[in-house]
């Protein structure tokens, strides 16, 4: 096993799982939290058939992604869940509530509003707990040899706040972006308008959270002010492609906007990656300690390698399906 | 009062899994009996077995639903409260509950989808095969989480040192021991549980007078099934019962209610354990019979729980009675469907309203059944977590209070209560409006968006009311 390091082909595998999670949970995540604002009732209906063939095959991810540390990385899973115990009860409700708001919903007419608040703060709840958990990692846990041994509210600080509402200000440009790229008429025009705003917040955001955590971890100054000066080409192409999709929004250009949210979301996960590496549990454990016994890891790697493009290949096939603009007539088709 | 976090953890896993178990259970057999249904259809252009079949896929898309939603907390709870425990055996069970979401899961949510929308859309073989493979993902997602759960039971494969599990085999540890007995009790149940559930409705609709076709059709398929599927389950669950006496003695001795280790064991058909005085009250007691049932002797030997000390015995009063209770209501489904096959077979089951109201009140009893059946193994596995390795007080979370355990556990219980009774009182909906006596109106198939479901053309109104008050 000297040949190769399995365990740095998982952090690949399980970064990759994690990233298409944020990107395609994120944007329909993004269109709940849109939905109260959304002009009419007329538009709500648009944006939640644009999401509604593909949400819980997204979510399915998320699954993966929980099986996969415990598989991968055990100390992840057995660090991060009991430390963020609360705030996985709140991740979970809100996925519950939001996915059930998509059943309901078409159905329920007197009671439509019900499940609209429902779909709205399940989302934005789930969304703002995902952020909570990327503050938490940047944080980091206080552990005494494999356990967690903090308090309950430990996760739940002014940082992990803004890393939250971050994350909520985020899945809204994706899902703005997404509303964009999939609806046309008077619901895409307020789609328009409205993503600007949201692009400035979550650059707001990223500049806060981007001063912030140097100022208030000492690891995380030393990496980016001692000496690998080509670190800062992630900062300088973020503000660059967060320029470039203003400056495609405002040329009402309906697919990059969508393609740059997604870009600007892959610089903040490697900004995440090259400011916590090789930390998987930080302070103290790298990711070599959080791994699973070698012969664990290949037993999986095996099945994964093979399975994944299949997987992708569905997924692919699905949104290939349903591609091009949510038809505004009536009735709640999604395609 | 002292908020106990391992007890109110152990309450939380109780719910949660209890509440999600009993979706899948019915459909696991539901969805075998769909695939049959749509196998039988492409063969005979029969449209009863179309009818029959698209009237069970709207009840299946619902269950499925329900069933799915539960599942991703159960995906958490492992690590939200038993930390220590996950920790220590992920190098097994994290590739095995992994390989369930690869191989099961991703190939159910795929083949759902064509199964439920695709009607009209793939051609008839793609269709069929569809919903072979959702039934198939069905049994490989209940072999890989049975794998797990019965190396928990019979641990296998594995070395234990430092407080980690370490793979020696992972043939060995996959198919530990008694994972072909639980893997194949289980299936049998949910087989039953299908069973019942299709022969239940299906005899309420007969009674009404209603789409008498399809609800003979369906009765006697149910019926036939039943009445080779229940007394197989005795002998199974037999075999599955010798299993634990030879891996887990002290189970076995709390189902049986026996203190002392004696020979010609006696077989207690009622008794009142008293765990604090080590003895039982009220014994109502057939000689002999234990011995006879677990050593195929008389004067077999079978263990008592006083071999072991109070604090290695499991809760005795649970485990024998909640066996029990499984092994009357198994007898139950014996001599129902026995009963039934006979008056099938005699032509009169279709006009015996009696036997027909009998098999509507059975709807519910599976259930209890499988239920019954888990608290047994799982309360019967206690005090460990991981069968003579780890304790279940060395598996729980250490930062966990008794006030968070408690906060999830009123949440998860609130949380559940409302949205399962929309989807119960949904179901019934369902149900009473019955499998359509006319061909459906053909934009129902395009104005609904492609969810589990939305194959369900109904408003909720009634379900959102009460979830919403």
């Amino acid at each position: 096993m000297e040949l190769i390091d399995l365990t740095l082909i998982w952090v690949v595998i399980i970064g990759i799982g994690i990233f298409m999670y944020v990107l395609m949970d994120g944007f329909d995540l993004g269109v709940g939290i849109l939905f109260p604002f959304a002009p009419s009732d007329h538009a709500r209906d648009e944006l939640m058939n644009s999401v509604a063939p593909v949400w819980d095959g997204n979510e399915t991810w998320l699954i993966l992604g929980g099986a996969g540390l415990l598989a991968a990385f055990p100390l992840i899973y057995a660090v991060f869940l009991p430390a963020l115990y609360i705030g996985v009860f709140l991740l979970l409700a809100g996925l519950i509530f939001r996915g059930v708001a998509f059943e309901f919903r078409f159905k329920a007419q007197a009671r439509k509003y019900w499940w609209d608040r429902a779909f709205f703060g399940g989302s934005t709840v789930a969304s703002f707990a995902q952020g909570a958990v990327v503050g938490a990692y940047i944080q980091g846990f206080e552990t005494e040899g494999f356990s967690y041994v903090g308090g309950a509210f430990d996760w739940l600080t002014p940082f992990t706040v803004m890393t939250g509402l971050g994350v909520v200000a985020g899945y809204a440009l994706l899902g703005v972006t997404w509303t964009i790229l999939k609806t046309e008429g008077k619901t895409q025009e307020w789609a328009f308008r409205l993503a600007p705003w949201l692009l400035a917040a979550v650059m707001g955001f990223f500049i806060i959270v981007s001063l912030w955590t140097p100022l208030a971890h000492e690891r995380v100054m030393e990496r980016w002010f001692d000496n690998i000066s080509w670190l800062w080409l992630f900062p300088a192409l973020t503000l660059a492609t967060a320029t470039w999709v203003l400056w495609r929004i405002r040329q009402r250009a309906e697919a990059s906007p969508f393609l740059g949210s997604m870009a600007l979301f892959a610089l903040f996960y490697l900004g995440l990656l090259i400011t916590q590496w090789p930390y998987a549990v930080p302070p103290e454990h790298t990711f070599w300690d959080a791994a699973s016994d070698p012969g664990s890891q290949l037993f999986l790697l095996i099945g994964v390698l093979f399975l994944i493009p299949i997987i992708l290949g569905y997924t692919a096939w699905t949104y290939w399906v349903f591609r091009g603009k949510v038809k505004t007539g009536e009735g709640y088709a999604g395609h | 009062m002292e908020l106990d976090p391992l007890l109110l953890s152990r309450f939380q896993f109780a719910f949660v899994v209890s509440f999600h178990a009993i979706f899948p259970v019915f459909t696991i057999g539901l969805a075998s009996y769909i695939a049959l249904l749509e196998g039988l259809h492409y063969k005979t252009e029969n449209p009863v077995y179309l009818k029959l079949s698209k009237f069970w896929i709207k009840v299946f898309a619902i269950v499925f639903g329900m069933g799915v939603v539960s599942g991703i907390v159960m995906a958490f709870q492992f690590g939200t409260n038993w930390s220590v425990f996950s920790f220590s055996s992920a190098n097994f069970l994290g590739p095995i509950l992994s390989y369930e979401v690869v191989t099961a899961f991703f190939l159910e949510a795929t083949f759902l989808g064509v199964l439920l929308f695709g009607r009209d859309k793939v051609p008839k073989g793609v269709h069929l095969f569809s919903a072979c493979m959702v039934a198939l993902g069905t049994f490989i997602s209940s072999f890989w989480i049975l794998s797990a759960n019965s190396w928990m039971h019979t641990p296998a494969g594995v070395e234990f040192h430092d407080g980690i599990v370490h793979m020696t085999s992972w043939t060995q540890a996959i198919f530990n021991p008694s994972m072909p007995y639980r893997f194949s009790h289980m299936a049998l149940a949910s087989f039953i549980t299908g069973g019942f559930v299709v022969a239940g409705v299906s005899a309420w609709y007969l009674l009404k007078g209603r789409n008498p076709k399809t609800s003979r059709k369906a009765l006697a398929m149910c019926v036939v099934m039943l009445a080779i599927a229940t007394p197989l389950q005795l002998v199974v669950g037999d075999m599955h019962g010798l299993n634990t006496f030879e891996h887990q003695p002290m189970k076995v001795a709390a189902m049986e209610g026996a203190w002392e280790t004696r020979t010609r064991a006696p077989l207690l058909l009622f008794a009142i354990p008293d765990a604090a005085n080590e003895t039982n009250h009220f014994e109502i007691a057939i000689p002999g019979l234990a011995s006879l049932i677990l050593t195929h002797s008389l004067d077999g030997e079978v263990p008592g729980l006083l071999e072991v000390a109070p604090e290695d015995r499991p809760p005795v009063g649970i485990v024998f009675w909640s066996f029990r209770i499984m092994v009357g209501l198994g007898m139950l489904f014996i001599a129902v469907s026995l009963a039934s096959a006979w008056q099938l077979w005699r032509g009169r089951l279709y006009d015996s309203p009696r036997l027909l109201r009998v098999l509507t009140w059975m709807i519910p009893l599976p259930f209890v059944a499988v239920l019954a059946g888990w608290f047994v193994t799982e309360v019967g596995r206690q005090p460990w977590i991981i069968h003579g390795v780890m304790r279940i007080s060395d598996g729980v979370t250490p930062s966990i209070t008794g006030w968070m355990a408690l906060a999830t556990l009123i949440g998860y219980i609130s949380v559940y209560a409302i949205v399962f009774s929309a989807g119960v009182i949904y179901l019934r909906r369902v149900i009473q409006a019955g499998p359509d006596p006319i061909e459906e109106a053909p934009d129902d198939e395009t104005a609904r968006p492609k969810r589990p479901w939305s194959a369900v053309p109904f408003k909720v109104d009634d379900a959102a009311q009460s979830a919403g008050s």
